[in-house]
Parts: structure tokens; sequence; C-alpha cells
């Protein structure tokens, strides 16, 4: 009896170690191929190239900084519009809203963030850049504000549900011990609950930057595509294009081997570094809200 | 003992909404500057009761309360608790809760107990400091935390949480302290110290607990409540309940032959 039982135990484990193995195997992989295919765009081009402004490779203008700056700027408006949308949202689901608006609202924003992003650029691309460009009088309505406007859409229901859930998680006992002291519901919500679930708020917001810094459809659908440099907070309203959106667009044409080639993947390595930088700093806050709950608990 | 009652509750009903009647009929006036004590077994409307002076059943699932309760100033004014268009964040600044297990605030020791001053609209930083000390001191815990007040609340012991949790009702300056099983987590020294400075606390507040033992409450109590299933049975100074009780199913709980 128990030398068959020890068998299956032992194949159930190998199985259980190879396809975990091979899980860590297959990133090493892509980080491999990535920096295999990327680096030998620095002894290609020289780093100062890379640090200018026109990018334009079939003359070989390899300055990735609009590009660069192009993401942040998309990002950085994206989050402007969804971070505070996805939190009062957040904030009104888990206390506000009575039980059941509640159990509407919040598998509603989840279907949101199941949504297929490039049924969103569609939508960004027919409706908004059209309505955006006759209400605003530009020449076009394809740019940084129209991506940042559905990236917002993409980024807020990750930051409502994650958020969503941290709030809850408070004890309600925290929000009685808060209300017995005289403090009314809002006082409560900002001065206790709010910063009881810090960390996973935290986390929810890092996590909606990742979303919007690494997606590629919709920039590509709605942005516009123009690599320039941003001069002004015109920039706004006239077309963009990041980082992921050049490599989608232009990863198709390019002859195998070449610096473009190359110069494509490097930007690759650029985009993985600044997930990298989000997703370390969000899962530090992870880490961190784990050790408390500990020191709660004990 | 000739004195004047703080609380008069005066056929007081209240019903959740999954049918179940938690107080039935419950008349009970509450003398101030002494210890009422409210005992029974569990789900008897000890805690409901609490609740509702403090009107913290307001977010709980309460479909009917009726009757009478109020609350009864220096002067004689009293105000009708179950008043719909009460200001309740007012009430609750006159009547402070401590619950069963110590709730400390996500901030440092300071800030739990500015906390209700502050948002009440203090911001004088002296008379803040204060609050802090007079409120520790009378919690019993000034000398173990007066020189690390800046550090997170959750640092300290389960016992000195507790008695930080008093002292942060204690900080609002209430005129009735409510206390639900206050010790029940807590190790019999700490719990002697809390006790110990119940007994202080009762010269200036009146003071309403729920023990977490007849032992508890026989200690304690200046007068007693017995609650059982969502009844008053018996209401009378602490001295004659737990001696010599009117009725037979509170003298059958008080000995320990309650089924």
């Amino acid at each position: 009896m128990q030398i068959p039982k020890f068998n299956s135990e032992s194949i159930i484990t190998a199985i259980i170690k190879i396809i975990g193995y091979s899980a860590i195997l297959f990133v090493g992989l892509i980080f491999y191929f990535l920096l295999s295919e990327g680096l030998p765009a620095i002894i290609e081009v020289p780093l100062s190239e890379f640090l200018q402004t026109r990018w334009y490779p079939i003359e070989d203008y390899y300055g990735i900084l609009p590009l660069l700056v192009g993401s942040l700027v998309v990002t950085i408006g994206a989050l402007i519009i969804a971070v505070p949308l996805g939190l009062l949202t957040a904030i009104y689901i888990a206390e506000v809203a009575s039980r059941q608006t509640k159990e509407i609202l919040k598998p509603l924003v989840e279907l949101l963030g199941g949504f297929p992003s490039v049924v969103l650029g569609f939508l960004g691309l027919l409706i908004l850049s059209q309505y955006l460009r006759e209400i605003m009088n530009l020449p076009t309505g394809l740019s940084a504000l129209t991506g940042s406007l559905i990236l917002a859409g993409i980024a807020i229901p990750a930051i409502v549900s994650i958020s969503e859930d941290a709030l809850d998680a408070v004890p309600q006992s925290y929000r009685d011990a808060s209300l017995a002291l005289g403090a009314t519901e809002w006082q409560t919500i900002w001065w206790v609950t709010l910063p009881a679930a810090k960390s996973g708020v935290l986390t929810a917001i890092m996590l909606g930057i990742g979303r919007a810094i690494g997606e590629t459809m919709v920039v590509l659908m709605v942005t516009g595509n123009a690599p320039m440099m941003p001069t002004g907070l015109d920039t706004l309203f006239n077309p963009t294009r990041t980082m992921t959106a050049t490599i989608a667009a232009e990863m198709g044409e390019v002859a195998n081997g070449s610096t473009h080639y190359h110069v494509l993947f490097f930007i690759g390595i650029v985009l993985f570094i600044i997930t990298l930088i989000v997703n370390v700093t969000a899962s530090t806050f992870v880490f961190r809200r784990k050790k408390r709950s500990e020191r709660i608990l004990s | 003992m000739k004195t004047k009652n703080k609380i008069i509750t005066e056929h007081l009903v209240l019903q959740y909404s999954d049918g179940t009647e938690s107080l039935k009929d419950i008349s009970l006036n509450i003398p101030e500057n002494s210890i009422s004590v409210l005992f029974g077994p569990a789900g008897g409307g000890k805690s409901t009761y609490l609740r509702v002076l403090n009107r913290l059943n307001d977010l709980a699932n309460v479909t009917k309360v009726a009757g009478k309760v109020q609350l009864c100033s220096e002067s004689g004014d009293c105000l009708d608790i179950l008043d719909p268009n009460l200001d309740v964040t007012s009430l609750r600044r006159r009547v402070g809760m401590v619950f069963a297990r110590p709730v400390v605030l996500p901030m440092s020791i300071r800030q739990n107990l500015t906390y209700g001053l502050e948002i009440a609209g203090e911001r004088n930083r002296n008379r803040l400091n204060e609050a802090v000390e007079r409120s520790l001191k009378q919690a019993a815990l000034w000398e173990e935390v007066q020189d690390r007040l800046d550090d997170p609340a959750v640092d300290l012991s389960g016992g000195q949480q507790q008695r930080l949790c008093i002292a942060r009702s204690l900080a609002l300056e209430p005129e009735v302290l409510l206390l639900d099983e206050p010790t029940s987590g807590l190790d019999p020294i700490s719990t002697g110290k809390v006790e110990a400075s119940l007994q202080e606390l009762k010269k200036s507040y009146t003071i309403i607990l729920v023990p977490h033992s007849v032992q508890q409450a026989a200690r304690a109590a200046d007068y007693a409540a017995f609650f059982l299933q969502g009844e008053l049975i018996e209401y009378a100074p602490g001295k004659k309940i737990f001696t010599n009780p009117a009725v037979q199913r509170t003298a059958d709980y008080v000995e320990g032959r309650f089924g």
C-alpha cells in the first residue's frame, strides 16, 4: 500500500516542479531574447544619438526621446483622469452604496475591465476623436488627449476593483470606533478607512500605471502616431506616438537584423525596465501590507 | 443614596431586519456617576442596548425602534436619543464607547487620542497635548507610553491598546462611557488595571459596562441589570442582585445554575 502512494506522490511532485520551472524558463528565454536582440543597438547607435529628438529610422535618426516622452505624456494624462475617478468610484462602491447597488456596480466595473482594448480603441477612433475634434476645433482628433482618455477607461476598472477590495478588507470595527468618536461618515473614510487600506490602494494605482504604459492597441489606434517632440502644453492636442505603438507599427516592416530592428528591441528593453520599476514598487507595497497585517493579528 | 438619572429608558423595543426582536420593552434608568453593569448570557441584548445609546445601530439592519430614550445633562435638560433629526456626531461626543476587541486606529498613539478632538474642530496644540496627558493618566497608561507618544499605536500590547481605546474616548470628555466587554481579551493584570481605573473614572463619568464574567459584574457593579433574551429580568443595586436577587432566574444565573 505504501509503495504506490509514494510513487503517485513523487510523480505529481515532479510534474508540478517541471511546470513551475518551465514558467521561469520561459520568462528567462524571453528576457534573453530581448537582450540579445536589443543590446547590439547600443554598439550600432551611440548613446547620444538615442537622446536626440528626431525619430526617423529610414534616414538613420534614432532619437527615442519623443517616443519616451509620448508614452509618459499619454500615461500621466491617463492617470490624472483615472486615479481620482477610480478611487472615488471604489470609495462609493465600498463605503457609500447600498448592498444592492454594490452588487450591480462591482461586476459591471469588472466587466468593463475585461473589454478587449481593441474595442475601446475602435470607439476612440470613430466616436471620441471625432467628438473632440469638433468641440475643440482641432485639425485632428487623434491626439495624446484622446489616447489618455481611452487609456483612463482601461486603467479605471483595475484601480476600482483592487482598491475596492482593499477598502472592503478594512475591519468594520475601525469604522465603528471612528464613528463612536463622533466622526462623520466622510471623516471616517478620509482619516481611518482610506489610510488603513493605503497599501492596497497604492498597489491598485501602480497596476493601473502598468496597464496604461504597456497598452499598445489603443494608443496605436487613437494617438495619431506622429513621433513629435513635445514643445509645450499643446502637446496634449497634437498627435503623438508611444514606445509600444512604435514597436507594433514598425516591427512588421523592418529588415531582420538591421540597426532599426535592434533599436526596436532596445525600445522594448526600455519599456521592460519602466514596467519592472512600476511592478517592483507595487509588490513592495503588497509585501509591506502583509507584514503589517501580521503585526495587527499577533 | 439619592442620585440623578443620567439615562432614562422607557419601553424600548428594537427589532432587527431578520425579524429577531433584540430588545423587548426595556425600561431602565441609569444613575449618574456610577457603574451600571448589564449582564446575562450572550444574545441577550446587552450590546444592542449599548449601541442604542450612541446610535451606532443606525448602520446595522434595524427595522424598528420604539420607545423613549433620553440623555439628561447636569442642568436637567433631557435629549431624545431616538430623535431621527438628532445630530448623532454630537451625541457620540457625549456618549463614548469602548469595544470588546481593542481597535486602535492606524496612526500614532498621540493621533489616536487627538483624532476625536481634531475632527470636532480643536486645533490648539496646547489643549490637544493637555487632553492627551489627562486622558492617558485617567486610563492608567501615561506611565507606560509618555516617552513614545509618536510610535504607531499597533505596537502596544493588547492591554495597553484597550486602555488607549478608553483614553481615546475620555479625551473627548464624554458624559457617559459605554464599555462592551472591555477586558474580554486581556490578561488578569491588565484587567485589574482597567477595573481599577473604572472605579476612579466613575467619580466624573457615568459608566455602563457589559462585563465579560459574572465575577467582574459583581466586582464592578453599583447597579446591575440582568438581560435575558432581550428582556430586562431584574435591575437593582449590585449588592442586592448578587447576594439576594428578587427573581429566581437571576439567582440561577448568578450562581451558575443556568443552562
